[in-house]
C-alpha cells in the first residue's frame, strides 16, 4: 500500500525551529501519566483502563451467572441482581470496549497515516481523563441508599426513575462518559482529515482508519441525543417536566425511540473498529492485500448510514403503528447486504493465501465466525412478527452477546496481539496465546450458545430466578461463563508478560505487513513521524 | 490536505485537563447530592468555578501560544474542523429536543386523543381528552396555563438575533480588510445585541412565570419543551455571548490578522448556529 521514506530524509530545518524541543522523551513520574499529550501514552493509558474495567465489569457478569447456576434464588437478591446486570451493561460498553477501541485509535491512527501525534493533543488528555472520574461516579452508585440503577442500561423510563440515591450520578456519569466520546470523536476525524502523510490519499487509507472515521462521525450524530434524552429524565424526575408521562402529553415510548436513536448507532460504533482491526489481520496473516477494499470501504459507510434508520427494531413490542413495524423490519434486514460484503471480502481475502495461524489470526477468525452466527440471530430477530416471540428472552441476550464478545471483544483482543510487539518491542508468548485463545474459543461458545435454547424456550433476560425445565442449560452457560472469565485472566498475564520482556520483536514483527506502523522501530519511539513520511 | 510549512506544533503535557475532569467531578457529585435533597451547593459552585478557572487558563495558554505564531496552517485547520465537528454534536443535542416536540404534537398527542387504531386508549383511560396544541395533556397537569405568543417579545428577539448575524459578518467583512475601526463597532453591537437578546429571554421567563403560571413543571407537555427549547438555546446564547466578549477584548487589544483569525471565525459559525436555531424555536415552539 505505501512506502515510507526515511523519517528524517530529505527536509532541511530552518534554524529559527532549532529551539523547538523535537526529541525529548517522555517526563518521569505520575505526571507523564496525568499531564501527558502524547498519543502513544495515552493509547496506552485508554487500554490499561479498558482492561481494567474488564474485569470489573466481567465480576459483575460471574454474580449474575453465579445466581443463574441453578435455579431459586442462592446469593444475592433480586435488586441487587438487576444493578449488576444494569451496571455490566453500562460498564462493559462505556467503560471497557468503547474505550478500548479509541486506546486502538490513538495507538495506531497516527502511526498509519504518518502523522506526528493526534490533530488535538491537550482535547486528546481530556478525553481520557474524563473517563476514569466518571467511571467512579457510576461505581460510586453500588455504595448508595438504594444502590446502583437497576432498571436495565437502556434507562427506560417509568422504571429508571424509581432508583434510589443512584438516579442523578448515573445521570450526570452517563453525560461524562459522551463528553468524553464526542471529544476523542472530533480528535480522531480532524486527524484523519488534517493529518495525513503526503500521498495518504482517503482511498489509500488501512480499513481499520477507515473505520474509526465512520464510527466517530456515528459517536458525533449519537451521542449527544443520549445527553438529550437522560437530561430528559432528569428532568421529568426532578423538575418536573412531562417528557416521559402521558397524563402530562408525554409518552414513555419518546424515551424508547430517542435512546435507540443513540443506542442503534452505538451498536456500530462498537463494532466498527473491531471490523477495521479483523481487516488489518486478516490481510497479514494470510499474505494478501484485502479483497475488494473499496467495496469495504463503501460497506463500512452504508452501515454507518443504516444505522440511523433502524433503531425501532428494539421496540417491535411497544405498540408501534403497522407502518412503523414494517419500515424498521425492512431496513434492518438491509444491513444484512453490506455486512455480508464483508464477510464474503474477508473470506475472499484468505482464498488461496499462504494462510498461518497465530495468536491474532486465530481471534480473527473466530471473531469472522462467532460474529456470524451473531449477525444471523439479529436477522432472526429483524423479523418483526417473529421477534414478538423472541423479545426480551435469553434469544436476545445469545444475540448481542456473540456480536459483542467473540464480535467485538475478539477484535479488540486480536488487535492487542496483533500490535502488542510494536508498543512493547516484545513478542508475546505464542504458546500461552494460543491456549489463551483455545480457552476463550470454547469458553465463550459454551456461555453463550446454550442461551439460545433457553431463550426460544421462552426464559425471560434480567430475571434472577427461572423454571426448572432452564436448569442444565443455565447450569452449563455458568460453567462456560466462569472459564471464559478465567481465561481472561491469563490474558491478562500474557499482557504484562509482554510489557516487562520477552523476545525482541523486529520493526516489521510480521511477515511483510502493509502499512506505514510497521515501518517505524518496536517498541514505536516516543516521538514518531516527526517528518511526514511519503505514501507512494 | 494541509502541507505544513514547519512542524505540526505538538504540546508537551498539560495541566489543564485533569483540573477540568476534578471541576466536572466536584461539579456533578454536587449538584447530584443537592437534587437528592442535600446541602452542597457550595461543592457544585466550587466544582464549576475549577471549571470556569481551567477554561480561562486554558483558552489562555492557546492564545497566548496563538499570538506567539506558534501554530502553522495545518494547527489551523485542525482548529477550524474541530469547531465544525464540534458544532454538529450541538446541532444533535438540539435535534433531540427538537425531536420530541414533533413525535408528541405528531404522535403522541393524537394517539391520546384516540387517533388511528388507538381508539381504546382514549376511551378507557383519557375519556373525553381532545388533541389540541399547546396541549398539558389529558390529566392537564399543573392547573391552567397561558400560552407564549409569537409577536411581542419573540418576535422582537428573532429580529435582534438576525441583526446580530448581519452586524458579526460585517465585522468579519471588516477585519478581512483590516479595518479594526469597523471591526470593533460591529464586534460591539454584537454583543450588545447578543446581551440584549438575552436581557428579553429573561423578562419573558419572568412573564411566564408570574403571570401566565407557564413554568418548567405545569403546563405539561408545552411547557415541558418550551422551557427546555428555550433554556438550552438561551444557555448557547450566553455561551456565546461571552465568547463574543472575549473576542471583542481580544480585537481590541489588537490580535487577529486578516489572514489569522480563527478564533473569531468559529466564535462566528457557534453566533450563526445559535441563530439558526433560534429560527426553528420562532417557528415551531412560539408560532405554529
Amino acid at each position: 500500500m505505501s512506502t515510507a521514506s526515511h523519517p528524517h530524509a530529505g527536509h532541511t530545518h530552518d534554524p529559527a525551529d532549532a529551539h523547538h524541543e523535537d526529541h525529548h522523551g517522555p517526563a518521569k513520574g505520575l505526571t507523564r501519566w496525568l499531564f501527558t499529550t502524547n498519543h502513544k501514552d495515552i493509547g496506552t493509558l485508554y487500554l490499561l483502563f479498558a482492561l481494567v474495567m474488564l474485569f470489573v465489569g466481567g465480576a459483575m457478569a460471574m454474580v449474575i451467572r453465579l445466581e443463574l447456576f441453578q435455579p431459586g434464588l442462592q446469593f444475592v437478591n433480586p435488586d441487587f441482581f438487576n444493578q449488576m446486570t444494569t451496571m455490566h451493561a453500562l460498564i462493559m460498553i462505556f467503560g471497557m470496549i468503547m474505550p478500548a477501541f479509541v486506546g486502538f485509535a490513538n495507538w495506531m491512527i497516527p502511526l498509519m497515516i504518518g502523522a506526528p501525534d493526534m490533530a488535538l493533543p491537550r482535547l486528546n488528555n481530556w478525553s481520557f481523563w474524563i473517563l476514569p472520574f466518571a467511571s467512579t461516579i457510576l461505581v460510586s452508585t453500588l455504595f448508595m441508599p438504594g444502590g446502583g440503577p437497576a432498571g436495565g442500561w437502556t434507562l427506560y423510563p417509568p422504571l429508571s426513575l424509581q432508583a434510589g440515591n443512584s438516579f442523578p450520578f448515573t445521570i450526570f456519569a452517563i453525560h461524562m462518559l459522551g463528553m468524553s466520546s464526542i471529544l476523542g470523536s472530533i480528535n480522531i476525524i480532524v486527524t484523519i482529515m488534517n493529518m495525513r502523510a503526503p500521498g495518504m490519499t482517503l482511498l489509500k487509507m488501512p480499513l481499520f482508519v477507515w473505520t474509526w472515521l465512520i464510527t466517530a462521525y456515528l459517536l458525533i450524530a449519537a451521542m449527544p441525543v443520549l445527553a438529550g434524552g437522560v437530561t430528559m429524565l432528569l428532568t421529568d424526575q426532578f423538575f418536573g417536566t412531562s417528557f416521559f408521562q402521558a397524563a402530562g402529553g408525554g409518552d414513555p415510548v419518546l424515551f424508547q425511540h430517542i435512546f435507540w436513536f443513540f443506542g442503534h448507532p452505538e451498536v456500530y460504533i462498537i463494532i466498527l473498529p473491531a471490523f477495521g482491526i479483523v481487516s488489518q489481520i486478516i490481510p497479514t496473516f494470510s499474505r494478501k492485500p484485502l479483497f475488494g477494499y473499496a467495496a469495504m470501504v463503501y460497506a463500512t459507510a452504508s452501515i454507518g448510514f443504516l444505522s440511523f434508520i433502524v433503531w425501532a427494531h428494539h421496540m417491535f413490542t411497544v405498540g408501534m403503528p403497522l407502518a412503523g413495524e414494517m419500515f424498521f423490519m425492512l431496513s434492518t434486514m438491509l444491513i444484512a447486504i453490506p455486512t455480508a460484503v464483508k464477510v464474503f471480502n474477508w473470506t475472499a481475502t484468505m482464498w488461496r493465501g499462504s494462510l498461518t495461524f497465530e495468536t491474532p489470526m486465530l481471534f480473527a477468525l473466530a471473531f469472522l465466525f462467532l460474529f456470524t452466527i451473531g449477525g444471523f440471530s439479529g436477522l432472526m430477530l429483524a423479523i418483526a412478527p417473529a421477534d414478538f416471540q423472541y423479545h426480551d428472552t435469553y434469544f436476545v441476550v445469545a444475540h448481542f452477546h456473540y456480536v459483542l464478545v467473540p464480535g467485538a471483544l475478539f477484535g479488540a483482543i486480536a488487535g492487542a496481539y496483533f500490535w502488542l510487539p510494536k508498543w512493547t518491542g516484545h513478542r508475546y508468548d505464542e504458546r500461552l496465546g494460543k491456549i489463551h485463545f483455545w480457552l476463550s474459543a470454547i469458553s465463550v461458545n459454551v456461555t453463550f450458545f446454550p442461551q439460545h435454547f433457553l431463550g426460544l424456550a421462552g426464559m425471560p433476560r434480567r430475571i434472577p430466578d427461572y423454571a426448572t425445565q432452564f436448569a442444565d442449560w443455565n447450569m452449563i452457560s455458568s460453567i462456560g461463563s466462569f472459564g471464559f472469565g478465567l481465561s481472561q485472566v491469563l490474558f491478562a498475564y500474557i499482557v504484562f508478560k509482554t510489557i516487562r520482556g520477552g523476545a525482541k520483536a523486529t520493526a516489521e514483527v510480521w511477515d511483510q505487513p502493509e502499512g506505514l506502523e510497521w515501518t517505524v522501530p518496536s517498541p514505536a519511539p516516543y516521538h514518531t513521524f516527526d517528518e511526514a513520511p511519503v505514501v507512494k | 490536505m494541509a502541507h505544513a510549512q514547519d512542524k505540526y506544533y505538538v504540546p508537551h503535557g498539560t495541566r489543564w485537563p485533569i483540573i477540568g475532569s476534578v471541576g466536572l467531578f466536584t461539579l456533578f457529585v454536587g449538584v447530584s447530592i443537592l437534587l437528592n435533597g442535600g446541602s452542597t451547593a457550595p461543592l457544585a459552585l466550587l466544582g464549576a468555578a475549577i471549571l470556569i478557572l481551567m477554561m480561562f487558563l486554558w483558552f489562555g495558554e492557546v492564545i497566548g501560544e496563538s499570538e506567539a505564531g506558534t501554530y502553522n496552517d495545518q494547527v489551523d485547520q485542525s482548529f477550524r474542523m474541530g469547531m465544525m465537528w464540534f458544532i454538529l454534536s450541538e446541532v444533535m443535542f438540539f435535534a433531540c429536543f427538537f425531536g420530541a416536540l414533533f413525535y408528541a404534537r405528531q404522535l403522541a398527542l393524537p394517539w391520546l386523543g384516540g387517533e388511528g387504531s388507538e381508539t381504546v386508549t382514549n376511551l378507557f383511560l383519557w375519556p373525553g381528552f381532545e388533541n389540541t396544541w399547546p396541549s398539558s395533556g389529558p390529566a392537564a397537569l399543573g392547573g391552567d396555563y397561558e400560552v407564549m405568543g409569537p409577536w411581542g417579545i419573540p418576535a422582537l428577539n428573532t429580529a435582534i438575533l438576525l441583526t446580530s448575524g448581519v452586524t458579526i459578518t460585517i465585522a468579519h467583512h471588516a477585519l478581512k480588510a483590516n479595518q479594526r475601526g469597523m471591526l470593533n463597532l460591529f464586534l460591539g453591537l454584537t454583543v450588545l445585541l447578543g446581551f440584549t437578546f438575552l436581557g428579553f429571554q429573561a423578562y419573558e421567563y419572568s412573564h411566564a412565570y408570574a403571570e401566565l403560571n407557564l413554568k418548567l413543571s405545569t403546563a405539561g407537555m408545552y411547557g415541558s419543551t418550551f422551557f427546555m427549547l428555550t433554556g438550552f438555546h438561551g444557555l448557547h446564547v450566553t455561551i456565546g455571548a461571552i465568547m463574543l466578549t472575549v473576542i471583542l477584548f481580544r480585537c481590541l487589544k489588537g490580535h487577529f490578522t486578516p489572514a489569522r483569525h480563527f478564533a473569531f471565525e468559529g466564535v462566528a459559525w457557534y453566533w450563526h448556529f445559535v441563530d439558526v436555531v433560534w429560527l426553528g424555536l420562532f417557528i415551531f415552539v412560539y408560532w405554529l
